[in-house]
């Protein structure tokens, strides 16, 4: 009896600081989202959508980082999306154990947690410098740097969940490899793989560090690829640090959103898995 | 499982079927058959005549290589690096296991299902589509009288007419196996080789699987795995017993369960071992 009363007590004290620890996390997410939605809100306005950034003291909005950053995404996937889904099907159906494979997987591991600062000095010295200045392509290849290896492993661990028995089902009815993988292993891994790409937006989307020397960032519209293009997360780092209150808002402001649209690629990719796996 | 050798051959012997025609020039034919898990020999000098447009079981217990030996038959096999099979197996006098033989013409020739049902993740026309456009350039019509052919045969068309553009994993795990053996005769296969495909499946939709063995063999060669003793007597013409890799017995199912000549095949048949 007296060692069934220590461990329930073992059990409630280990209970009590789990719960505890977990809630502190908590605590600080949501003390984070207050804050952002508080400040974020109040500077929030129609201008914000409409106006590019304007001198200080006139007003203006975050319409130029907007767009930049969704050109720059959207550019950004394009590129990474196709490389990094072949890769990893590669790495699940070709290659799996060859020594190329290995490589290529452990480099990919190293892409995936490198720091994204130096993301951005490579594609400096890739592409800004020798293409005589900053661009928004650069800062797109740069994103796709950071989006790649996301969707490599995604793809590879996505593919590598489907049963061995649906892939051999489908080779017994005589269909060749790439049949095999086209309408068979991505319909069935399809859901991961979207989710994969879809996380890798996310992240790509809040990056600062690789377009710091990419696509610098500008204070009026933009739409040419050739020359620097705003961003979301540049214009919070300028604005942020500036002295002038009514920037120092829009960043809140710019800040605010990307939360908000990390936070819905967030929730929309944990749909699109949950939604597969209902039907 | 604990069933007299004279009550399984009782049961054969009530289905009267008709006596095989033991001239006729057989369907495949295995020949010094040895197979290699890496340095694992799993298969011993396999030799077998599997008779066409009859039904050969293979029983054994589990890691005897009756499996192994269907998945060489249609050359799965070749999809694992590592894995070999040194030997002859002629269909219709053609070596499949040939290196030259196309393993993607090989599998269209000989079907298989599997254990466990694996529809695709796509509608119930589409499973069956999948295959046929893999071979066959046919116009939709045509297609679509394939299609309600393959499960007419397998005794799913009824159930399935009305939804076939939804998707086949929300059908029951009997209907998923039916869909399967659907697909696998949509492309119009000559032996089918089934891997003890009612093992998850009930009672109910295991008798309808073995109803449609015997109604599909009118038109293919078929070659089942099966640990359920009854079922091998129940719906085989010929029964192959394996043990440890290598082939013990062969003959009619008739006289295999009533006089098994090897004393391991009828220990293994009443349930002895295995």
């Amino acid at each position: 009896m007296n060692l069934f009363n220590r461990r329930m007590a073992q059990d409630a004290v280990l209970k009590v600081v789990a719960s505890g620890l977990a809630l502190m996390v908590l605590v600080l997410l949501a003390w984070i989202l207050w804050t952002l939605f508080i400040r974020g809100l109040s500077a929030l306005s129609f201008s914000v959508f409409t106006q590019p950034t304007l001198p200080p003291g006139r007003g203006g909005g975050l319409a130029n980082a907007i767009i930049g950053t969704l050109i720059q995404v959207i550019i950004a996937v394009v590129i990474a999306a196709p490389i990094g889904v072949m890769a990893g099907t590669y790495l699940a159906e070709l290659g799996a154990k060859s020594k190329i494979a290995g490589t290529v997987r452990f480099i990919n591991d190293v892409l995936l947690s490198a720091p994204s600062i130096l993301i951005g000095l490579f594609v400096y010295q890739a592409i800004v410098l020798p293409f005589g200045g900053f661009s928004a392509w650069a800062g797109a290849v740069a994103l796709a740097v950071v989006i790649l290896p996301v969707v490599v492993r995604a793809t590879e661990d996505m593919m590598r969940l489907v049963p061995g028995s649906l892939r051999e089902a489908a080779f017994a009815l005589g269909a060749p490899h790439w049949r095999v993988v086209t309408s068979v292993m991505w319909r069935a891994a399809r859901a991961g793989i979207v989710t994969g790409i879809l996380l890798a937006i996310a992240r790509a989307a809040g990056e600062t560090a690789p377009l710091l020397f990419t696509s610098l960032g500008n204070l009026s519209w933009s739409f040419d690829m050739t020359k620097p293009m705003a961003s979301l997360p540049l214009a919070i780092y300028q604005y942020a640090g500036s002295p002038y209150d009514e920037w120092v808002a829009l960043a809140w402001a710019g800040a605010l959103l990307i939360t908000v649209g990390v936070l819905t690629l967030n929730i929309v990719s944990r749909l699109v898995l949950a939604g597969v796996k209902r039907s | 499982m604990n069933m007299s050798a004279t009550e399984m051959g009782k049961m054969v012997l009530a289905t009267g079927r008709p006596a095989l025609d033991l001239d006729a020039e057989p369907k495949i034919r295995i020949q010094d058959l040895n197979f290699f898990y890496g340095d694992n020999q799993a298969l011993h000098a396999i030799n077998m005549d599997v008779p066409d447009r009859r039904v050969t079981a293979m029983i054994g217990p589990s890691g005897c290589g009756k499996s192994t030996l269907l998945r060489v038959i249609n050359r799965m096999y070749d999809l694992y690096p590592g894995q070999r099979a040194v030997g002859k197996v002629l269909l219709d006098g053609e070596n499949l296991i040939d290196p030259k033989a196309k393993s993607t013409v090989v599998r269209t020739r000989v079907g298989m299902v599997f254990q466990k049902p694996t529809p695709f993740p796509m509608t119930i026309w589409d499973n069956i589509a999948y295959g046929i456009r893999l071979h066959e350039r046919m116009s939709k019509a045509d297609l679509e009288n394939r299609i309600e052919w393959c499960l007419t045969k397998s005794a799913i068309w009824g159930e399935v007419k009305d939804r076939l553009h939804t998707s086949a994993l929300g059908l029951s795990g009997g209907q998923q196996q039916r869909l399967c053996i659907a697909r696998t005769i949509a492309v119009k296969p000559e032996v089918i080789l089934l891997d003890e495909p009612t093992s998850a499946l009930d009672p109910i939709s295991t008798a309808r699987i073995e109803e449609l063995v015997d109604e599909l063999k009118s038109e293919f060669t078929i070659v089942i795995v099966t640990h359920n003793m009854q079922q091998a007597a129940r719906c085989s013409d010929q029964t192959a017993f394996f043990l440890l890799g290598k082939l013990l017995e062969y003959g009619p199912t008739s006289e295999m369960f009533v006089a098994p000549k090897d004393q391991k095949t009828q220990d293994y048949i009443t349930g002895r071992f295995g």
